[in-house]
């Protein structure tokens, strides 16, 4: 076993060797732009573009027109958000999303809301999933776009898609989806989940960084966007630029692994994460588990381990890469939006880690990692002075506490 | 983020962890922080009556690496100084002792607050004795 173990595969994932080899023949040799139309360099390049988009179309069901390449998902997103807003703002300018999705998504809703847009988030439950009530509770006659993640990043939580989908094409409402941490993990298609927008990485799913794409619907309805980027016209006048045909390359071919390999890996993570998930319930008491396990990602693992804070945690095995929610962990210094979203009280956002299994994780590396952690957070607790009093059965919640 | 030599030292190996009887008249307790802030630190010093020095501090702290250092050396410093001397720990001897970065500023903080609010328990507790003491020699 190879140390330091990688467990953060929802942060980004590795390039398989398989999807370089393809690309590399992109930067030096099939060097050509895919938008020159004359001579063979540019076909090449353009051959190389158009069979990516069929894998891309492929791993979710669409027809290879309806795929727009992008530098990723938080592009992706900000396109179809503004660019829905933009075009059909004669329509109406109301957005329905929730508290817990993407910053890519919530930072675009609030920039439109500055413009005038209004925008509803929706709460989530305690299992992290949106009230299909609520949902229809919150659509007016100014409603165009739905924006609801597949799965979130953090607590790996799937949203009922498939309902939200329903729900919107009854209503003559576009659907919009974050599936970033879904795509290529889970099976998802388009016309199942009846999405009309679809926000796609590359780097989520052992392809490069700087790559993703947009899944625009064509027909029932014929989607249009407003283009967020200005140019020469590329991808259907949607997003003008030169293609990054080397990283296209490479998440056409992430694409296709992932669809090959969907069924038995998702079988093998989802063993590999139940291993991790017994083992810390065997080893130690008062951990929780933060978002429903049933609706959940098969590689994803979110635990609070109360009593001790993540970062301290984080610092005890710092030859094992994982993520957690504690304020001390984030650039803003504020605890976890997604935990807190749950309602469990910002004392378990501040104990919890997050778990990313992926393609190369394996059971003695898991054994490796529910040894450490639970070693660290049985020196913490020793050290915390809320376990103590916790044992001396003292109500936590009941006390007076300084905030500062 | 990168740690500093001294900050993973009080980690690894924190100085002075534990809990002090909290109802024994020499004894301060200081409980500061908030569980939803990420950071609770208990820190206690006892005092002999004798001397005016404190000659034991423990700690208990719930919070980052930073929190767990910067409290484990208040422990280390409080050991050996008189009252007097022991509020006179500032929260930047802390930050320049354990190189800790601008966002963990408020880690000293508030172990510079343990240690007041330790000792004004302490101080709390002795007034009380004292004023106690009258009523102790009379007769129920």
């Amino acid at each position: 076993m190879k140390l330091p173990i990688y467990m953060d595969y929802h942060a980004t994932t590795p390039v398989d060797q398989r999807v370089l080899d393809a690309m590399l023949p992109y930067f030096t040799q099939d060097f050509g732009n895919a938008a020159s139309r004359n001579h063979s360099f540019g076909w090449a390049a353009e051959e190389a573009v158009e069979q990516a988009r069929k894998q891309v179309a492929d791993l979710i069901g669409a027809n290879p027109k309806e795929v727009i390449f992008t530098s990723g998902a938080t592009e992706s997103n900000n396109l179809a958000i503004k660019g829905v807003a933009e075009m059909y703002r004669e329509k109406g300018n109301h957005i329905i999303t929730c508290v817990i999705e993407h910053k890519a998504v919530i930072d675009t809703c609030k920039k439109l809301e500055k413009q005038g847009a209004r925008v509803t988030y929706l709460p989530v439950q305690k299992d992290g999933r949106i009230n299909l009530d609520e949902l229809r509770a919150a659509i007016t006659d100014k409603t165009i776009l739905i924006t609801i993640m597949t799965a979130n990043n953090e607590i790996g939580v799937l949203q009922p898609v498939a309902e939200i989908g329903a729900i919107a094409k009854e209503k003559g409402i576009l659907f919009h989806t974050d599936a970033v941490q879904a795509a290529g993990k889970v099976p998802f298609d388009v016309n199942q989940v009846k999405a009309d927008l679809v926000s796609i990485s590359a780097h989520k799913m052992y392809g490069p960084k700087g790559v993703g794409a947009l899944y625009v619907r064509r027909r029932n309805p014929r989607v249009l966007l407003a283009e967020q980027i200005s140019g020469g016209g590329h991808e259907r006048g949607m997003r003008s630029g030169t293609l990054n045909v080397p990283g296209i390359v490479g998440l056409g071919k992430a694409a296709e692994i992932c669809k090959a390999e969907m069924a038995s890996e998702t079988e093998r993570l989802r063993k590999l994460r139940d291993s991790l998930n017994e083992k810390f319930h065997k080893n130690l008491d008062e951990i929780y588990i933060n978002g429903s396990m049933e609706h959940r990602l098969p590689h994803n693992l979110n635990i609070s381990f109360a009593y001790v804070e993540g970062e301290s945690l984080l610092m005890g095995i710092n030859d094992v890469a994982v993520s957690s929610g504690s304020a001390c962990t984030s650039a803003s210094l504020e605890p976890s939006y997604v935990l807190k979203a749950l309602g469990a009280g910002d004392d378990l956002a501040h104990s919890s880690i997050r778990f990313g299994l992926g393609r190369w994780t394996t059971q003695e590396e898991v054994d490796y990692v529910v040894d450490k952690l639970t070693n660290v957070v049985r020196r913490l607790r020793e050290m915390s002075p809320l376990y103590e009093m916790v044992k001396e059965g003292v109500d936590l919640s009941k006390m007076q506490w300084v905030a500062h | 983020m990168a740690y500093s030599d001294k900050v993973i030292d009080h980690y690894e190996n924190p100085r002075n962890v534990g809990s002090l009887p909290k109802d024994d008249v020499n004894v301060g307790t200081g409980l500061v922080g908030a569980p939803e802030c990420g950071d609770v630190m208990k820190l206690q010093v006892r005092v002999n009556p004798e001397t005016g020095v404190i000659d034991e501090a423990k700690f208990k702290t719930f919070g980052c690496g930073s929190a767990i250092a910067s409290s484990s050396l208040a422990t280390e410093w409080l050991k050996g100084k008189t009252v007097d001397q022991a509020l006179a720990i500032k929260n930047t001897d802390i930050v320049n002792e354990l190189a800790l970065p601008p966002v963990k500023i408020h880690c000293s903080v508030l172990a510079e607050d343990a240690i007041k609010a330790a000792i004004a328990d302490y101080q709390k507790k002795r007034e009380e004795t004292k004023a106690n003491e009258p009523v102790g020699a009379q007769s129920v």
